[in-house]
């Protein structure tokens, strides 16, 4: 019985290939489909929004120097990690994430909650050479990060971009993207207000203490100093319909 | 002057006869245009980009473009080399041949650059393209795409006209799939190195390169299934089910997982359309059935033809190779989610995900049995033959890390060993046991055959390459087992106050001898591939060494009887 469907399979090629096409579909369709539409996958939280313009530059950077290769953004609902990094990561903390920045290794450190754990300088101290500060570290040194102005050109586009793909970004957001760029970095500045305003707890710095230019160091230290710091798990109920 | 007029002339009455097959003028117009569309693209993306990388990679687009021009119009003024060619296609087959062997050791030796990297982080250099963050995407999509693509696709088209017992179709067409693949393969790892990429893992070129790989794609399927559509066989042979199942699965895979909006349409950077959980899951979706479909099913189309065809001795149970297939290929897509347990990926789906894991042992297992048994009554040939040592050590292999796989699927295990180098020693048993291993037994098959010579050059360096690359494999696969699960039991000990009792550096420094034997163990693997090019290098030649151990007396392809699956 079973030869004989076989035998009507494997004797037309089209056939094979629909059921082949049937066959592979069903599993990822079962899991993926879902969690667009189960109002659970991602939890309600107060705090989350979109990237700042020069977070966003600094996220690009992270991305094009492949830190997520060694260095993982989820903290798993174990004690360890837990206590190791903070409260365990939300779906809801990378909602606005195009791709995501879980990691799958831990060469390094986890990094989802690493904003405001060091400061600036020792940020870019370590970002110049790691073992200057940790001996032992394998990390690469990322020198150059200092001396390349980060550019903005197409700071509005990006933001456009991820609009396109589902974040919240505001018609005002996109307008002003470049002057929030700019002025994130710029403490001094007029429109340093204004990027607190519109990116609430948006870290106003200059960050690599160099008021001449707008660096990478400056936008990858930017995103560093923000992560797993939106949500204030003070006030978060892990129950109810929060619940995982 | 009128013998050159006249010349001209015959020229002229020649292209015009050849042309006048309507399916040949058809396609050769179609290659034509194709070939003009890739040039104005890319000169559009010339004069308008400001993306460096961009213009970088429109400039390969059109040398590439106006080579295949170049190519396309000396075809027609000598003659189309298709139409007239009877026989298998071996062509194109040897050049997948060449590449394979030429992107595994650019593959493997990128791989162990990094695992020196990891030693002495010096290497890295201060340098953006030569750091680790860059330079471990170029090592897996080598070894993954380059190599094991390059293998599977020389390997399909070898497979699917000897069990059809057709020529591959189209004359064009197998061309465009191995030089677009290249390409595909050049822009991809360039990109890496100047920064461009989506930072999805085994998915990390940009979108206008995800795109180039569809069009390749799609060309792949259509030959290999118009070759099967053509067959003389009644019946499709069961290699051609996993290739057939490889090329398609990974085409949906591919499309899915890369759907991304560009920041603009003359720069490199896009923003992936998913974004946090479910871009997640999407992924581990993709990731998972990359391993489940490209470093796996396909390879099991290379064991299902290779192995019997090597022993001469058919497939131990045709019942069982359709059952552990549609059970295999089934269950695979469903264990995407045992990368992302205790995240924020909800529970059911993680429940799932470990479910249909461990399940998954069961498939995988009946191939290799299948694989194995095989060989059995003629085990003999284990002792004889090194190209058979290492068929059936990458099926043993396969089989060992289908077994860790679901027992690293197990959510308990998964805690521990999640994150930590248990996982890359994990794959690299698979990739270097299985996926490399099977790939050498293949190649070491198929060059005598292609290029028509009677034997190897010599099987005493087939034994050198495969002993000096198992333990490569051994040092690589034990020293992360170690390394992994230490590193494991250190970030979650705790001393006597209660308090986590290591920091996290003090895990790191923990890593380095392990990180030495792991880098010394692919340094071995590196020379082992060495050993295979300089081998198949004097056999290209026609040279023999002389040996004491006898040379089987290797079917030629010519001779091969298509065995049916009944």
């Amino acid at each position: 019985m079973m030869l004989k469907l076989h035998k009507f399979m494997e004797t037309r090629s089209v056939m094979l290939l629909i059921g082949i096409l049937i066959t592979v579909a069903i599993g990822g369709l079962v899991e993926i489909a879902p969690l667009f539409y189960l109002g659970s996958t991602i939890e309600k939280v107060q705090g989350m929004r979109p990237y700042s313009p020069l977070e966003l530059a600094g996220r690009d950077i992270y991305i094009r120097e492949g830190c997520y290769n060694c260095h993982s953004q989820m903290i798993r609902s174990l004690r360890d990690e837990v206590e190791r990094y903070g409260p365990y990561s939300l779906a809801a903390e990378s909602m606005y994430d195009h791709p995501f920045q879980w990691g799958s290794k831990r060469t390094g450190p986890d990094l989802a909650r690493v904003g405001g754990k060091y400061s600036d300088e020792w940020h870019v101290a370590h970002l110049v050479d790691p073992r200057d500060l940790v001996p032992e570290s394998i990390m690469p040194a990322y020198p150059w990060l200092l001396t390349t102005p980060a550019h903005m050109t197409t700071t509005a586009d990006s933001l456009r971009a991820n609009r396109v793909a589902g974040v919240p970004y505001t018609d005002q957001m996109i307008e002003a993207a470049e002057a929030d760029f700019a002025a994130q970095a710029q403490p001094d500045s007029d429109g340093a207000e204004a990027v607190a305003a519109r990116y609430p707890k948006a870290v106003v710095r200059d960050f690599d203490a160099n008021p001449d230019m707008v660096s990478e160091m400056d936008a990858l230290i930017a995103y560093l100093q923000m992560l797993g710091t939106l949500v204030d798990f003070k006030v978060y109920d892990a129950t109810g319909s929060n619940q995982r | 002057m009128v013998r050159v007029l006249e010349q001209g002339k015959e020229r002229v009455t020649m292209i015009i006869e050849r042309v006048r097959d309507p399916r040949a003028a058809r396609a050769e117009m179609f290659a034509f245009l194709g070939t003009g569309l890739l040039i104005a693209v890319a000169w559009a993306e010339i004069a308008m980009s400001q993306d460096v990388v961009m213009q970088a990679h429109a400039k390969i687009m059109l040398i590439g473009g106006v080579a295949a021009l170049a190519w396309l119009l000396y075809r027609l003024i000598e003659g189309f080399d298709g139409v007239q060619e009877k026989g298998y296609n071996n062509a194109v087959i040897r050049a997948g041949v060449i590449a394979s062997v030429f992107w595994g050791i650019a593959g493997f030796l990128a791989g162990d650059i990094i695992a020196w990297q990891l030693v002495f982080p010096a290497l890295n250099f201060d340098t953006p393209w030569f750091s680790f963050g860059r330079l471990r995407p170029l090592h897996t999509s080598a070894v993954i795409f380059a190599f094991g693509g390059n293998v599977l696709i020389a390997t399909s088209f070898f497979v699917v006209q000897r069990t059809c017992r057709v020529r591959l179709v189209g004359h064009l067409s197998p061309w465009f799939v191995f030089w677009g693949y290249q390409v595909f393969i050049v822009l991809a790892a360039t990109g890496y190195l100047l920064g461009v990429t989506q930072s999805k893992e085994y998915a990390e070129p940009e979108w206008y390169v995800d795109l180039w790989l569809t069009l390749v794609w799609v060309v792949y399927l259509l030959v290999f299934l118009g070759t099967i559509i053509k067959r003389k066989e009644p019946h499709i042979y069961v290699a051609n089910w996993f290739y057939l199942a490889f090329i398609v699965t990974i085409a949906m895979l591919h499309i899915v997982n890369n759907l991304a909006i560009p920041v603009s349409w003359t720069g490199t950077k896009s923003y992936i359309l998913w974004s946090g959980v479910q871009d997640a899951m999407t992924q581990w979706w993709y990731g998972h059935n990359a391993v489940g479909f490209f470093l796996t099913a396909g390879f099991l189309g290379i064991m299902y033809y290779f192995v019997p065809k090597r022993i001469e001795k058919p497939i131990y149970s045709y019942r069982l190779s359709i059952v552990h297939f549609w059970a295999l290929i089934f269950t695979y897509i469903w264990a995407g989610p045992h990368h992302l347990f205790y995240t924020a990926l909800p529970d059911w789906a993680q429940t799932l995900g470990m479910t249909f894991s461990i399940m998954l042992w069961m498939p995988s297992w009946g191939g290799m049995i299948n694989g194995l048994m095989t060989l059995s009554g003629a085990w003999d040939k284990l002792r004889t033959d090194p190209v058979i040592r290492m068929l059936i050590v990458s099926i043993a292999f396969y089989g060992m890390s289908t077994f860790e796989g679901p027992l690293m699927a197990i959510k308990a295990v998964n805690s521990l060993s999640h994150y930590t180098d248990w996982t890359v020693g994990h794959v690299h048993s698979g990739a270097l046991g299985w996926v490399a291993f099977v790939s050498f037994g293949a190649i070491y098959c198929l060059v005598p055959w292609l290029w028509g010579r009677a034997r190897l050059y010599s099987l005493r360096l087939v034994e050198w390459h495969f002993w000096v690359s198992t333990l490569g494999i051994l040092l690589y696969i034990t020293s992360m087992w170690v390394s992994g699960i230490l590193q494991g039991l250190m970030w979650r000990a705790y001393d006597e106050l209660g308090f986590l009792q290591y920091s996290f550096i003090e895990t790191v420094e923990a890593m380095h001898p392990f990180y030495m034997i792991r880098a010394v163990g692919g340094l071995l693997f590196v020379a082992g591939a060495l050993i295979m090019a300089y081998n198949l290098w004097r056999t290209v030649r026609g040279d023999e060494a002389e040996e004491t151990i006898a040379h089987p007396s290797i079917a030629s392809s010519a001779t091969m009887t298509p065995m049916p699956a009944e």
